[in-house]
């Protein structure tokens, strides 16, 4: 029995070492990268499938490069993305921008008096923010009866999944489309980013401020991971929510959000990659055509503080209306550490499926949770960052029995070897789930295009899963010993504080 | 297993643009015009193979990767589960699979199975079960083995089945703490009645009161040839995977036919309903009531309303309500379709608690005002646009064409229906459109669903008309069903 399993073994590394080669090589034959001069790095990989693309572009800068006191900025400038050019969604820009150009001004006189320490004079105010909402409506006229001008041509020429996303470390956006667009497409993504147009800002800031009240304050786990984010860091700006504070949301403006562009969306901060039924030949010239448009900008300083060593355990408990959930956070270093696969390796085992070690200790054998799992990332992996782990006490069990129990469990990995046929299994589901991503062009493209904006080379992608190989016994021992330790850590805890008041103020549906 | 939270971190910790001219100038224009006709495009069609016991097949090649997927779709889903036992569907679809079979253990299975990258994974939904694998193509053999095993001599061992109950109990305890899980439970709850199998939910009695019994007698019930249909895509061939699959299948005899549910549909009165959560600050606002089928001969007019109206950047409500009034991050909505019984008909908005009322306001004339203010030529043309210039993202990849195709079986659509569908796009007409929005669309008949603050919104939602307080304190678990002290609210 025991020889029949090593020999399935063995026959399984053999297959997957020939299958990952052969399908670097088609990737080699089938991708073409090109740098602009303007610094824009194009990537095309060819997959003729169907008569359709994707895209993804990324942008090297995230909710960490947003301005002091001006947090959600990053994410903000996101959602003005959609909102047109100087020649889509207006009916005259020229008038327009001096319209816009009010506003600004109008703006920064109300927040001035709006924001005074002291001395505030409350009728002035009244009336600045009176002139300043006047001038949005007069801006308005021209843009208006355009409405989201930008989507509507993407989605009436036939985009699908149109959107885009910020995080902490990098803004991406992205859609397809049928083959045939391919040059309308390549004219609206460089236009985007050429002529872009803060207009209708102040009630888009509503719409993101709504958007913060769905994804934080109206969430428990958003509660709790904003706070606990907030404790884990308190020098770098991983700590800052992507979404931004309220009262960063309620202050910035729309000329913060263009100079906030202006530094940071530089075709050198840039890697747009496309997949799909596509011939490189033919395809580059068109998107190199519009692309270097752009023009050339200095790659922007992006260096940040260092989060200094954490030298004592930091706890954040949330006393909530809702059940309890226990998470904590590990400072490790960022992806570029040597040690980024053992990390990867100590996910795999702890998390992945009902083999892991979590799953059958925590959900199979003590009961006493119905989900428990570790994985690096929180809040971004650009920066240093926090390994965690989490767990959903079962009722009746508490939060402080479920974290021992993830406790015993880093302890078999500072202190035991894991064993031979769990390395193998690590190493097996990282190569099959290499190959599960490669089969489709949205998730090829998002795939290639990170890996380009962070190592300078898409092979990365393929590289990363062969160090995953390289990986030792020892190194997760040694890797456990140095992350796992009660001084690194940051503890996050939702617990019940007991039911929500009953619903005597509510007995008309509420409001005053 | 649950890996929601991992899911949530990322979509909590990233923030997104979307829930969702007269002036263009040549250069846009000039390009609009020029685009060349797509590529004539003709997906591969899986092929159908029926055996004599009535178990349908379908093998789509695919040798991109090289991986084999298979998924067994069998008659038979929650909605046809007594109300006493509900969440037995969800027991059965987690202990099919962790209960093992006769000869192994789940626990053996999970090794098994991890040990080569592979998945076979169970699940139950509303109207059918479903039980699939997933493997790199080696290990098609050793991995099929255990999906047969699975599909013929499931053990479901009672160790695993106390396990489901206590996940079961405690997404029971969890399901108010987060609102949009509270509007969309309660919203459905409107739209079909409250003991309809398409709302109800599992309570701690009725899941304490699922037996290893209940599971093998509905395995017995259901999991028949002549019940199941079973699609296989990936890099194999058609002729050698056919043998195979009637080398494992072709014996087995036909069983009873699964008849059709008997399912009672009682919507709640129109009316206000309203769940006061003290601990968020916006307003989840439903507005609810029963859509209809994809049979329905209006279903391509409701398609191209549903797009001009509360679908995409490009929708109505999305420019009325979020773009010009700035009241919400998510809004939309429209007639919903389902296969076989009436899908709901909802409208969406979250604002903020003081912008409640307002923004009830706000949908109230987008609605009442489609007689007035019908769906323009413009507005539907470009939802036709949208529909048409996409269609071809409904069939680019072999797996898509393999999960219509099973659709269509499953549900006795034609197999055509896709092609139909183009055409029934393509003729709509402003007549039809303005017909479907005055035919389903009646504000005076929806039930209005709002949950939140009460005591922080602009105007009492009394203000609007009479008002039902919902009740959603989770009834509790009986006597020493869990330990002390737990499964409050």
């Amino acid at each position: 029995m025991k020889s029949r399993k090593l020999a399935t073994i063995l026959f399984c590394f053999v297959f997957y070492s020939l299958a990952l080669s052969q399908d670097l090589t088609s990737f080699e034959k089938r991708t073409t990268v090109k740098t602009l001069p303007n610094g824009l790095t194009v990537i095309i990989c060819e997959r003729p499938e169907a008569p359709v693309f994707s895209f993804y572009t990324h942008v090297d800068a995230g909710s960490v490069q947003d301005p002091m006191g001006k947090t959600g900025l990053a994410h903000m400038f996101e959602h003005m993305a959609f909102k047109g050019t100087d020649t889509i969604g207006t009916r005259d820009y020229k008038d327009e921008k001096v319209a816009l150009d009010k506003v600004e001004t109008a703006y920064a006189a109300y927040i001035a008096e709006r924001d005074k320490p002291v001395g505030r004079d409350e009728q002035k105010f009244k009336q600045l923010e009176q002139a300043w909402k006047d001038d949005i409506a007069a801006a308005d006229k021209y843009s208006a009866p355009y409405n989201n001008e930008f989507g509507k041509i993407v989605e009436s020429e036939g985009g699908e999944g149109m959107n885009a996303y910020t995080n902490l470390d990098e803004t991406a956006y992205h859609y397809s489309f049928p083959v045939n667009r391919l040059e309308l497409w390549a004219y609206l993504e460089s236009e985007r980013f050429l002529h872009p147009v803060m207009r209708q800002f102040y009630k888009e800031r509503n719409v993101v401020i709504e958007e913060r009240r769905m994804r934080t304050d109206s969430n428990p786990i958003g509660r709790l991971l904003e706070q606990f984010t907030e404790e884990a860091f308190a020098a770098h700006p991983y700590h800052r929510p992507t979404i931004g504070w309220m009262s960063d949301l309620n202050s910035f403006s729309a000329t913060d959000a263009q100079n906030f562009f202006d530094k940071y969306y530089v075709p050198s901060n840039m890697v747009v990659t496309v997949v799909g039924d596509l011939k490189a030949s033919d395809a580059m010239p068109i998107i190199e055509k519009y692309f270097s448009r752009i023009p050339a900008r200095p790659k922007p300083d992006e260096r940040t503080t260092t989060e200094p060593p954490q030298n004592s355990e930091r706890r954040v408990v949330l006393q909530e209306q809702s059940q309890p959930l226990y998470l904590e956070g590990y400072h490790r270093p960022d992806y570029r550490s040597p040690d980024d696969q053992v990390y990867d390796a100590i996910a795999d085992l702890m998390s992945d499926g009902r083999t892991s070690r979590l799953y059958r200790a925590l959900v199979r054998d003590k009961q006493i949770a119905s989900d428990s799992a570790g994985f690096s990332g929180l809040p971004g992996n650009k920066y240093p960052h926090l390994f965690a782990f989490y767990a959903f006490p079962l009722p009746g069990h508490t939060t402080k029995e479920v974290a021992d129990a993830i406790h015993v469990e880093i302890d078999r990995l500072k202190k035991e070897d894991i064993t031979d046929a769990e390395l193998t299994m690590i190493k097996t589901r990282a190569k099959a789930n290499l190959i599960r991503s490669l089969g489709s062009n949205a998730g090829l493209a998002s795939e290639l295009g990170l890996f380009q904006a962070r190592y300078g080379d898409w092979r990365e992608l393929f590289r990363s899963v062969d160090r995953i190989e390289k990986v030792t016994k020892a190194d997760i021992r040694r890797v456990a010993n140095e992350t796992f330790v009660p001084e690194n850590r940051t503890v996050g805890i939702i617990e019940f504080s007991g039911p929500p008041p009953r619903a005597a103020a509510a007995a008309q549906g509420g409001g005053r | 297993m649950k890996r929601a939270l991992l899911c949530l971190f990322s979509l909590l910790l990233m923030a997104t643009a979307n829930v969702q001219l007269h002036a263009q100038q040549s250069s846009l224009d000039q390009i609009e015009k020029s685009i060349p006709p797509l590529p004539a495009f003709h997906p591969q069609q899986p092929k159908r193979i029926e055996l004599p016991n009535g178990m349908v097949i379908f093998l789509q090649e695919d040798h991109e990767l090289p991986l084999i997927d298979g998924i067994a779709r069998i008659r038979g889903g929650s909605r046809r589960v007594p109300a006493a036992k509900e969440g037995l569907a969800d027991i059965y679809g987690e202990v099919w699979r962790t209960g093992g079979t006769k000869t192994r253990t789940g626990d053996q299975l999970d090794d098994y199975l991890e040990q080569r990258a592979a998945k076979v994974e169970t699940g139950a939904g509303i109207d059918s079960t479903t039980i699939s694998w997933s493997c790199l193509k080696d290990n098609f053999e050793d991995v099929f083995q255990v999906f047969e095993d699975l599909l013929r001599t499931p053990e479901f061992r009672a160790d695993k089945i106390v396990i489901a109950q206590k996940e079961l109990y405690d997404s029971i305890s969890r399901r108010n703490d987060d609102p949009g899980q509270i509007a969309g439970r309660e919203a459905a709850k409107l739209a079909y009645g409250d003991n309809s199998p398409y709302a109800r939910v599992a309570e701690y009695s009725t899941v304490a009161a699922v037996t290893r019994d209940d599971l093998t007698a509905w395995h017995r019930t259901y999991v028949q040839p002549n019940n199941i249909i079973l699609g296989v895509v990936g890099d194999f061939d058609s002729a050698k995977m056919e043998a195979r699959l009637r080398q494992a299948f072709g014996s087995w005899a036909k069983g009873p036919t699964a008849k059709a549910p008997d399912v009672k549909l009682d919507p709640a009165k129109p009316g206000y309903y309203v769940v006061d959560k003290t601990d968020v600050n916006q307003s989840n606002i439903q507005m609810v009531a029963l859509g209809t089928t994809r049979r329905d001969p209006n279903y391509y007019a409701i398609s191209v309303f549903n797009e001009a109206f509360g679908g995409g950047f490009s929708s109505r409500l999305f420019s009325d309500i979020r773009t010009t009034k700035g009241l919400a991050y998510a809004v939309g909505g429209g007639i919903g379709t389902s296969w076989d019984h009436p899908g709901m008909l909802r409208m969406i908005v979250m604002t903020k608690s003081k912008s409640t009322v307002e923004s009830i306001n706000a949908l109230d004339d987008e609605l009442t005002g489609l007689a007035k203010r019908p769906i323009t030529d413009d507005e539907i043309q470009r939802a036709k646009d949208s529909i048409l210039n996409s269609f071809i993202f409904r069939f680019d990849s072999p797996a898509k064409v393999l999960r219509e195709k099973m659709a269509y079986e499953f549900y006795g659509y034609p197999l055509d229906f896709l092609e139909k569908y183009q055409k029934g796009i393509e003729s709509v007409t402003k007549e039809d459109v303005a017909r479907v929005a005055a035919k389903y669309i009646h504000r005076d008949q929806m039930a209005v669903l709002v949950v939140g603050h009460t005591s922080e919104f602009d105007k009492p939602i009394s203000s609007l008309g009479p008002v039902k307080n919902l009740d959603i304190a989770i009834p509790p678990p009986p006597k020493g069903l869990l330990p002390e002290g737990t499964g409050q609210q």
